[in-house]
């Protein structure tokens, strides 16, 4: 199996602030991946030593067979949006096309041309007078049109207004089902991903907590609804998450066969109650240490 | 040509949603043999969905030998599913139709009328079902 992006027990710090740890993945070409977690989980950290704007303090990291940004060709594979999706205010649509031909030894100007003429921007119009949703359509065209094998987004549409998000990432898509370019993009929004990933990676206080084929994890988490029992083990399985009340326990197991207990009502569970799961799972687990320090 | 639709809160999976829609437009005749599916950047671009998930849907339905892929084409429809109780629709719908104006009448709301639909449709089922174990 091929990797687009591989992490051998990947680590950042910041002074003595931990950005990312033990990051060990196998991310697989040819997939939409979506990472997500809650703000400040070490999502952009892990971008930016993917696209090598950042080098790693412990461990390391390849991305399509090679170190980032380790020469012009490897530059030339990837394709970035950062987070905010940046671009010169005072440049026209049509003139940041000239520059990424200029700057991009593949650029494909039908490409670039192609994108803006969809998502309906006025290539007279300069780029600090569009709207966010155009901006971020203006960014992709340029990460597109470089005809990188991977292309890498920040929270490309945390900031838009719901039908700009939908315009971009049909946008995305639409890019992805073109070029056949493996993507990655991060969000803290489980609903925009749901659509549009499917494989997953969900990082937590800067570690991954779970990497997977998003209908394999569907597949392979179940909840289980029943009387109330308190030493909450089921063999076979993994308990993520535990809810109590007075006569009831709620379980998220993750078994990777059928949990086949008649004590148990035997529920599936949809994406974005996975995803919180987990997240609170480590939210509970790590506050008694918040409480020590 | 048919447009796809997404219920995300449906909890079909998309890729099923969307075979599911294919096998409906085939059985009441609004695709027809030769007939060519959307392609595949059509449905993403119009449904922002996964590239793979419209690949799948119609990797499955080639499977299941209704549909072929003609390289640099496109993928078109080989059978429909329409047999000869397309003729029943007709009549079928008709008395449908009456039943909705009854329940209308009878003050029902529209979450009422589908819930009741559904708990005797799976009643019936389950009914018709064990009737052919015993036989």
């Amino acid at each position: 199996m091929t990797a687009v992006v591989r992490a051998q027990g990947l680590g950042k710090r910041y002074g003595r602030r931990r950005a990312l740890s033990e990051c060990t993945v196998d991310i697989p070409a040819g997939r939409v991946v979506g990472l997500v977690g809650p703000n400040g989980a070490g999502k952009t950290t892990l971008l930016r030593l993917a696209v090598g704007q950042l080098t790693p303090t412990t461990g390391s990291i390849e991305v399509l067979g090679g170190r980032p940004a380790a020469d012009a060709a490897q530059l030339s594979r990837v394709g970035y949006v950062a987070q905010s999706t940046p671009v010169y205010s005072g440049l026209t649509v049509e003139e940041h096309l000239m520059l990424g031909d200029r700057l991009n030894p593949r650029w494909d100007m039908r490409i670039a041309r192609d994108r803006i003429e969809s998502a309906g921007l006025d290539s007279r119009q300069r780029a600090g007078r569009l709207s966010g949703g155009q901006r971020a359509q203006l960014a992709l065209a340029l990460a597109v049109a470089k005809r990188p094998d991977l292309l890498i987004l920040d929270e490309p549409v945390s900031a838009l207004d719901p039908l700009a998000r939908r315009e971009f990432l049909s946008g995305l898509m639409e890019s992805a089902a073109d070029t056949g370019a493996s993507v990655v993009v991060s969000s803290h929004v489980v609903g925009d991903l749901e659509r549009i990933c499917d494989y997953l990676m969900i990082l937590v206080a800067s570690r991954v907590r779970l990497a997977g084929d998003i209908d394999e994890l569907l597949a392979s988490h179940h909840q289980l609804i029943g009387p109330r029992r308190d030493p909450t083990t089921l063999p076979g399985a993994e308990v993520i998450t535990a809810r109590h009340t007075e006569r009831q326990t709620t379980l998220l197991v993750r078994a990777q066969r059928p949990v086949d207990d008649p004590a148990w009502t035997v529920a599936e569970i949809g994406l974005e109650d996975l995803v919180l799961a987990y997240m609170k799972a480590d939210a509970a687990s790590l506050s008694p240490m918040e409480v020590l320090r | 040509m048919i447009e796809f639709l997404l219920h995300p809160g449906s909890g079909v999976s998309p890729y099923l949603q969307i075979v599911q829609q294919v096998r409906q437009a085939l059985r009441l005749g609004l695709l027809r043999e030769g007939d060519r599916l959307p392609t595949i950047k059509t449905v993403v671009a119009q449904l922002a969905i996964n590239p793979n998930t419209v690949l799948k849907a119609y990797r499955e339905l080639e499977h299941e030998g209704l549909v072929a892929p003609r390289p640099g084409a496109g993928t078109f429809v080989l059978r429909t599913l329409a047999d000869d109780t397309v003729t029943a629709h007709d009549p079928l719908r008709a008395d449908l139709r009456a039943w909705l104006d009854q329940a209308w009448q009878a003050g029902l709301d529209d979450d009422s009328i589908e819930a009741l639909f559904w708990t005797t449709f799976r009643v019936a089922r389950r009914e018709a079902g064990s009737k052919e174990d015993v036989a």
